[in-house]
């Protein structure tokens, strides 16, 4: 993925196969609220899209609608050429393949470190116990968490959780992983060893969406930055074309208000 | 006084009697309980329905209604021959199971819905995602209403008597109608009571404490 895409049908060698997440004119209403306007956006396979925008520009919603945490009103979602199957055995499926990261880390509470990593590769890949223990330190010392894998979520700090959270979901091996603004929830001095463990997965050539507010991030990892205001994707874009000469208004009114302090 | 001692066979048998029928029953109404209380939560309508209908209909019938139901209509149409023992176990069972299923329930509307998100985004079924992620952390907040739900039952137990279940409150009706006083009776009745609600909430408080160090 050294060609990045501008628009979502822009000429190039990008084959079908390799479109591994495409979201086709999805619509969502929360009661009267519009938050998601026919919605188009291909993601492909190894590809780094940042989702920047506003507060309540649906940005998190759209990001919760690839793995169905939100159900969509119209349009199409399909993942790795599957369309999102209704709730049920068949999405759990589907949902153990596309990891996800949330804002509020939401580490199983009750379990230690490493049983949060284990727990799906035991229960949903039915994974040995002994492979999944390995696995689950491997990972934590990739993340650089693996001295604290028999603490509880609780004892750890925000940023040691969101790295654990982080294993968890690269336990199952993920197609794609979904980021929903994993910063957001952490003091500013944690928030590095976080985005440092997502800059290394993206190097390693992890397809990732990632919803952040974290604009550095955007310019050094993204492949493309796509972003939303008011529900509608407003402007798609490389993240230097997007940073230095943005296109749309409230795209330059957004840069405006984030980039000079 | 004396009634205790010259009729000891007769206390014992039925302090065993209501121990075992509020035993009985209670495992009855947690296992029931605690899966209609996952119907309740499921994510497929028609379960959700049933688990309704379910407890809205125990909940709100007359303990004494389902025992005249589970002993007058049970065995004349399904079941002809079942033991009192076991019609009693049942009304007492499904009865307090629709209370269960609802401490239950609000037990699982305490753990953040962030913890079932992450279980599901993960690929974990919605059975699992109860089983494993979110009943073990509900469970430290419905302890103490099933403590008081158990306690119930156990005095409620003292209906199954009046259906010829051999168990305490029958054996004061047996000796008060055979002229012995009724005040010492009840005493011991009482007494042997307290014993099994004093011990059901011993359990509850040693089970509270473990829950609350090993997190």
């Amino acid at each position: 993925m050294s060609e990045v895409s501008v628009t979502k049908n822009a000429q190039g060698p990008a084959p079908a196969g390799d479109q591994l997440v495409v979201l086709d004119n999805v619509n969502k209403h929360f009661g009267a609220l519009h938050v998601l306007q026919d919605i188009d956006l291909t993601i492909h396979r190894g590809e780094v899209v940042v989702v920047i925008g506003p507060s309540g520009s649906g940005k998190s919603t759209l990001c919760r609608t690839i793995n169905r945490l939100e159900t969509i009103d119209t349009g199409s979602i399909s993942i790795d050429g599957k369309p999102l199957p209704q709730e049920g055995r068949e999405l759990a499926r589907l949902r153990a393949d596309v990891g996800m990261v949330f804002q509020s880390f939401n580490l199983f509470a009750h379990k230690t470190v490493l049983e949060n990593v284990m727990l799906g590769q035991t229960k949903v890949r039915k994974a040995d116990k002994t492979a999944a223990a390995e696995k689950a330190r491997t990972l934590l010392d990739r993340v650089g968490v693996g001295t604290q894998a028999d603490k509880y979520p609780a004892q750890l700090s925000g940023g040691q959780q969101q790295r654990v959270a982080i294993a968890r979901a690269l336990a199952m091996d993920p197609k794609v992983m979904l980021f929903d603004e994993p910063t957001s929830a952490l003091d500013p001095e944690m928030i590095n060893e976080v985005l440092e463990v997502m800059q290394q997965l993206a190097r390693d050539g992890m397809t990732m969406v990632v919803v952040t507010h974290e604009m550095g991030f955007a310019r050094s990892a993204a492949n493309r930055v796509v972003f939303m205001a008011d529900g509608r994707i407003v402007e798609e874009a490389e993240p230097n074309q997007f940073f230095n000469n943005p296109r749309s208004d409230r795209a330059k009114d957004f840069l405006s208000k984030i980039l000079h302090h | 006084m004396n009634v205790l001692l010259d009729h000891l066979p007769e206390f014992r048998d039925g302090f065993l009697g209501t121990l075992a029928i509020t035993a009985a029953s209670a495992v009855l109404a947690l296992v029931l309980g605690v899966l209609i209380a996952g119907f309740r939560v499921s994510p497929v309508p028609p379960l959700r329905a049933f688990g309704t209908a379910w407890v809205t209909v125990l909940r709100n019938t007359p303990l004494t209604l389902l025992f005249l139901v589970a002993f007058f209509v049970v065995p004349q149409i399904l079941f002809p021959g079942t033991s009192p023992f076991v019609l009693a176990t049942l009304a007492l069972g499904f009865y307090t199971s629709s209370f269960v299923c609802e401490a239950v329930r609000s037990g699982i509307s305490t753990v953040p819905v962030g913890q079932a998100e992450a279980a599901r985004s993960i690929g974990m079924t919605f059975a699992q995602t109860l089983r494993l992620i979110i009943l073990p952390q509900a469970t430290r907040t419905v302890l103490p209403p099933l403590s008081s739900i158990f306690i119930a039952l156990t005095k409620n137990s003292a209906i199954a008597g009046a259906f010829s279940v051999a168990e305490l409150f029958s054996v004061s009706k047996l000796l008060s109608d055979q002229g012995f006083a009724i005040a010492w009776i009840f005493l011991w009745i009482a007494l042997a009571y307290l014993v099994i609600t004093f011990a059901i909430s011993g359990a509850f408080r040693f089970l509270e404490h473990r829950m609350g160090v090993a997190r």
